[in-house]
């Protein structure tokens, strides 16, 4: 019906200058982002210049349907003329494409969300933020953030990464209102010692690469809360550093950090986790 | 009119991709082209409610069977097993339980009838071959150099310096290094 009637409005109102856009839409579908890719590699084949570069991918798979069974490691091959250049492009590739059932987590595909996070080749990044390497013999080992519990595939449950964030009480904390009735405002120099600190998007990169953290993540605070920690430390309009620094003050929450600074290895974001504690205990020391 | 046009161009579009609508079987065509003109969706999965009680304890008892991601064994050997921190402390536990060891047998030893007094160890290591010699002296050399070097480095991490990401990479293999060649040469040449 609709085909007809718009046939027969194109006959009363359509000038030949509208009958070609109709073919057009016609003949040319909406395309996805997959088809144009094989579009273009239909066309590379066709003229034969680049060789398919197949690279393997190893990833971590659980199913919570099949609980009893153990996790194991399953082997995605990908040719990377076809894929986009990041590691979160190939996992995106690998569910559209080869295997629908593979769970992560993904959002921004841009490094601010935090959500992607993984160890990838032995250590903790963002798969939006890392590359995948070149040389095509070397497998790529993809594990979800490691010593978490796992809820499905590369998706660990960060609960108690959260609850620890609920206790550091990450807000402004203010008695005194401020002189003029309108915001808090602060220097220029002491906004400068929060740089390198709000960056933080807390993707757990840096936690779950600490050991410490491991093995103690009931009560240790880890290296992304106590980064956070000395956020609100440092900053100049907060009136309750001693009940924090109290807070901070016993054998487990701090100062289970011993410096191994895998967390300043791995951030990301190019943060330093370590830095940030050793400022929280130079404080709590002199 | 125009929007009468816009919305066939979208019908079109539509037709020329492959679509569920065309392959459904003719029953579904027919009720989806009765009710077409009121854009109705038929879902074919059946959800259930479940109360917050019941989906807590559906969470408790997945949370019960969930495994441990990898950790020691899959992260960069490198920073797990070759780091400052780990060898600090490996090192420091040696000489602890070490003092501990000799510290208990040097009290017993009246008792037993050993001779642990630093004249006769002295007398016995002097005894044996410049390799054996040399082998124990380092096994008791670099331990205790590295300790040495990489407390250094702990103290000046205490006043916050050395957090560098280049830093804390070249400084944990110049450790090694230092500690390395120390460790031989107190072992063998002095």
């Amino acid at each position: 019906m609709a085909a007809l009637r718009s046939s027969s409005a194109a006959r009363l109102f359509g000038s030949a200058a509208s009958r070609p856009a109709f073919r057009l839409a016609v003949a040319a579908p909406v395309r996805g982002f997959a088809q144009l890719a094989d579009a273009a590699q239909e066309s590379q084949t066709a003229s034969g210049d680049q060789k398919a570069r197949i690279k393997t991918f190893q990833v971590y798979r659980w199913n919570p349907d099949t609980p009893t069974e153990k996790p194991t490691m399953q082997s995605y091959s990908l040719d990377l003329n076809k894929t986009g250049p990041m590691v979160l492009d190939a996992l995106i590739r690998i569910k559209n494409e080869l295997d629908p059932t593979l769970t992560f987590r993904r959002s921004c595909r841009e490094g601010i969300c935090g959500s992607c996070a993984m160890n990838i080749n032995g250590t903790n990044t963002l798969a939006c933020l890392c590359r995948i390497p070149t040389e095509v013999n070397a497998e790529m080992k993809i594990y979800p953030l490691p010593h978490t519990y796992v809820v499905k595939d590369l998706v660990p449950d960060l609960t108690q990464f959260y609850k620890q964030y609920k206790s550091i009480k990450p807000y402004l904390q203010r008695d005194t209102p401020s002189p003029d009735g309108k915001e808090y405002r602060q220097s220029k120099a002491d906004r400068r010692k929060l740089d390198g600190l709000y960056e933080c998007i807390l993707c757990a990169c840096c936690s779950t690469s600490c050991p410490s953290y491991w093995w103690n993540s009931e009560e240790y605070l880890g290296p992304a809360m106590l980064l956070q920690s000395y956020r609100w430390l440092a900053d100049s309009r907060d009136e309750r550093t001693a009940e924090r620094k109290d807070a901070l003050n016993n054998s487990m929450s701090l100062y289970r950090c011993h410096t191994i600074l895998n967390c300043t290895r791995t951030c990301p974001k190019g943060l330093n986790p370590g830095l940030a504690i050793a400022q929280i205990k130079k404080e709590m020391a002199f | 009119m125009i929007a009468q046009r816009v919305g066939t161009t979208a019908l079109r579009r539509v037709a020329a991709k492959p679509n569920a609508f065309f392959t459904a079987d003719v029953a579904r065509m027919g009720f989806l082209a009765g009710s077409l003109h009121k854009a109705t969706q038929t879902r074919l999965v059946a959800t259930q409610k479940l109360t917050p009680a019941d989906a807590h304890d559906i969470l408790n008892k997945q949370r019960l069977q969930r495994p441990v991601s990898p950790h020691l064994d899959v992260y960069d050997k490198q920073q797990t097993w070759f780091s400052g921190s780990v060898w600090h402390r490996f090192t420091g536990m040696g000489f602890s339980g070490g003092l501990y060891v000799f510290a208990t047998a040097y009290l017993a030893a009246p008792l037993l009838g050993w001779h642990l007094e630093s004249a006769s160890i002295a007398a016995a290591v002097g005894a044996l071959p410049l390799a054996v010699k040399g082998g124990l002296k380092f096994i008791v050399a670099w331990p205790f150099v590295y300790h040495c070097v990489n407390g250094v480095r702990h103290l000046c991490f205490d006043m916050a310096v050395g957090f560098k990401r280049k830093t804390i990479v070249q400084m944990s293999w110049y450790i090694w290094g230092a500690s390395l060649v120390s460790g031989l040469y107190l072992a063998f040449f002095l």
